[in-house]
């Protein structure tokens, strides 16, 4: 293999990293905001996303609509969806302790998977693509269009969900009631909008991360959820549960790596790497990257 | 509580020897019962396989009830340990197959149980700095890794050792309805003798409160390392347990949704009841056998009566209630000798 060529995989590598990365970083951004806000590790998170994929489907495939008119539907499917699961298994629970708030996650996660499984079959559907455009090609190194929209999109993506939190009234109430509930309530915030709300939002970027995952592995199957779902889950952890730059970071962190190890020939160890890296990083820094740590009180 | 005065009269009690005496011999019974009709082929083949998967579910739902119930953290990793135990113990008996299998099989069990204490020794001392939710990722990413190790050593040594995802066949299958439950009743006791103990005392104070029984000189980090290593010490024995059930390993059936599987069994027994999670691993292993004519619709079910269980009743099954044939007897015996007075409620 000529230095040339090793260039061009690296490089393809990379892209190829960035480009799963920014997948998981959407979808870890919904992992953070909700842990930000309830506590809550939600398991469901990863199947929202196996739900807006098969939505996707139906209306390409069964129902032969507008790839546009797809997407949106996905999205507006998982927003739905997040909120419903907040209102009907979450809010009842939440002056109970936690772990049971995590075992109705895991419910919640079992029942999507195992209903769409019901519905569909088990056999994984092929999600016709989106779009059609031609690959970049720049002096011998081609770069593929999917990889290069799905980064632009998540950057877009992520650049409102910033200006979102940071700017807005709604995102001050969500920085507010993570911060402190009671004194959130207290100060005239709703609580139960503010929940809802956040749950919306992360199921959106869900819906969005479904339609760019579909670009990149054109499939949709009940239980493609769960890895892709613990993934994300780990980077949002990498980076600092509850912080939105740190599961940006975690998310490009992991597809790199991952995308590293595969071009190495070790692509079977590739989850094995992610969990060691994630491992390492809490040893170190407990909280994760960029995650506030909080005193103990007595 | 020794001889305690209510309304004048003696509450009498048992003594220790006479409840243990009780317990085990009600043991036996149920062993020699369970052996006698799985043997005579009342129980049929298929059902004894259920009754092992039982025993073997039990152990694991115990096991993790000591890390979570009893001391008040949430590992996640559970299936790691029971994969350590399971191989190790799978390739201690294929290479110790020549010897007399009564003889090896509890050599063999003990053995995974033992790594997979090493093992969770080795990963409780980092993954125990961390607390709530960390800790949770931490131990899953653990047990992640060890599966990703066992399917992909064998490149790595250069010979065959767990044969990866081609799965560990030929392992003898040496574990019985009589044996499963033998040890499944070993290690209930064992859990039950240690949780009563000085040391059980010093766990349970961490659980309700670790700044508190710190400043009371219990060393917490020492105590958490020990519960933790007991939990995957049990687990390592359900393994082997598990490995002689079922003659083949592969590491695809240690994931994550594994020790998800055995932690729903504990919390929807109750925390920090071993009866809850008895029940509750019995329940749930023998439900979906149960369930086989309508399988399509019974993860369906599943998922929802773990969702309605958790809204309805957040506490388990059984709370922290444990069922103590002892006091019961105890009870009985002092409503007899003395119905006229009332007992004291304080």
């Amino acid at each position: 293999m000529s230095d040339m060529t090793a260039i061009t995989t690296i490089l393809k590598q990379i892209l190829n990293g960035l480009q799963s990365g920014s997948i998981y970083a959407l979808i870890a951004l919904g992992y953070s905001m909700v842990y930000g806000i309830i506590m809550l590790l939600n398991f469901a998170h990863g199947d929202i996303i196996m739900v807006g994929a098969y939505l996707a489907w139906l209306c390409m495939v069964r129902f032969a609509l507008n790839p546009a008119l797809a997407v949106a539907a996905a999205v507006a499917g998982c927003t739905a969806l997040g909120m419903l699961i907040e209102k009907a298994a979450y809010t009842p629970l939440r002056s109970s302790p936690r772990l049971s708030l995590l075992i109705t996650a895991i419910g919640v996660s079992y029942l999507l998977e195992n209903t769409f499984q019901l519905i569909f079959g088990a056999g994984a559907k092929t999600v016709p693509p989106f779009f059609n455009a031609k690959n970049l090609s720049f002096g011998g190194v081609v770069l593929s269009s999917n990889a290069i929209v799905t980064i632009i999109a998540a950057a877009v993506c992520m650049a409102l969900l910033t200006l979102l939190v940071q700017k807005t009234k709604m995102g001050k109430a969500m920085r507010a009631v993570s911060e402190d509930m009671g004194a959130a309530q207290l100060m005239g915030i709703s609580i139960n909008r503010t929940i809802s709300f956040t749950f919306a939002v992360g199921s959106a970027l869900a819906g969005i991360g479904s339609v760019l995952y579909c670009t990149a592995y054109p499939q949709a199957d009940p239980m493609m959820g769960s890895m892709l779902g613990l993934k994300a889950f780990v980077a949002a952890v990498l980076g600092g549960i509850g912080s939105i730059p740190g599961a940006m970071i975690g998310g490009l962190a992991i597809g790199l790596a991952e995308a590293l190890v595969s071009a190495a020939g070790l692509s079977t160890w590739k989850d094995g790497v992610v969990f060691a890296i994630l491992i390492i990083v809490l040893v170190v820094k407990p909280t994760g990257i960029l995650g506030r740590s909080l005193n103990e009180k007595v | 509580m020794d001889k305690v005065k209510t309304g004048g009269a003696v509450y009498r009690r048992l003594p220790t020897g006479l409840r243990y005496l009780i317990n085990t011999a009600l043991f036996a019974l149920f062993l020699i019962t369970i052996t006698a009709l799985a043997d005579n082929r009342v129980i049929s083949y298929s059902d004894s396989k259920v009754l092992m998967l039982i025993a073997v579910n039990i152990i694991l739902a115990v096991s993790l009830n000591v890390a979570t119930g009893y001391l008040g953290q949430l590992p996640l990793g559970h299936a790691g340990f029971m994969a350590v135990g399971a191989y190790t113990s799978a390739l201690f008996m294929r290479s110790a197959s020549a010897y007399p299998g009564q003889l090896m099989f509890p050599l063999g069990l003990i053995l995974g149980g033992l790594v997979a204490a090493l093992f969770g020794l080795v990963i409780g001392i980092p993954a125990l700095r961390l607390k709530g939710d960390y800790l949770a990722i931490i131990t899953l990413g653990f047990s992640e890794i060890i599966r990703v190790v066992i399917l992909n050593i064998d490149s790595v040594l250069g010979f065959k050792l767990t044969f990866g995802a081609a799965s560990l066949k030929n392992i003898p299958t040496t574990t019985t309805v009589f044996n499963a439950f033998l040890w499944a009743g070993i290690v209930c006791f064992i859990i039950h003798a240690m949780m009563k103990s000085r040391h059980g005392r010093a766990i349970l104070s961490i659980r309700d409160n670790e700044i508190a029984s710190e400043s009371c000189g219990i060393s917490t980090t020492f105590y958490k390392t020990l519960g933790f290593c007991a939990s995957a010490f049990f687990a390592g024995i359900a393994g082997g347990l598990y490995a002689g059930y079922l003659g083949i390993l592969s590491p695809g059936s240690f994931g994550f949704m594994k020790s998800i599987e055995i932690l729903v069994m504990v919390v929807l027994g109750g925390m920090g009841s071993m009866l809850g999670s008895i029940i509750a691993a019995v329940a749930l292993t023998a439900l979906p056998e149960l369930l086989r004519a309508f399988s399509d619709y019974r993860m369906v079910v599943y998922s929802l009566v773990l969702i309605a269980m958790m809204i309805f009743r957040p506490e388990g099954l059984m709370g922290s209630y444990d069922f103590s044939l002892g006091g019961l007897l105890e009870r009985l015996l002092n409503r007899k000798s003395a119905p006229l007075i009332k007992e004291d409620e304080s």
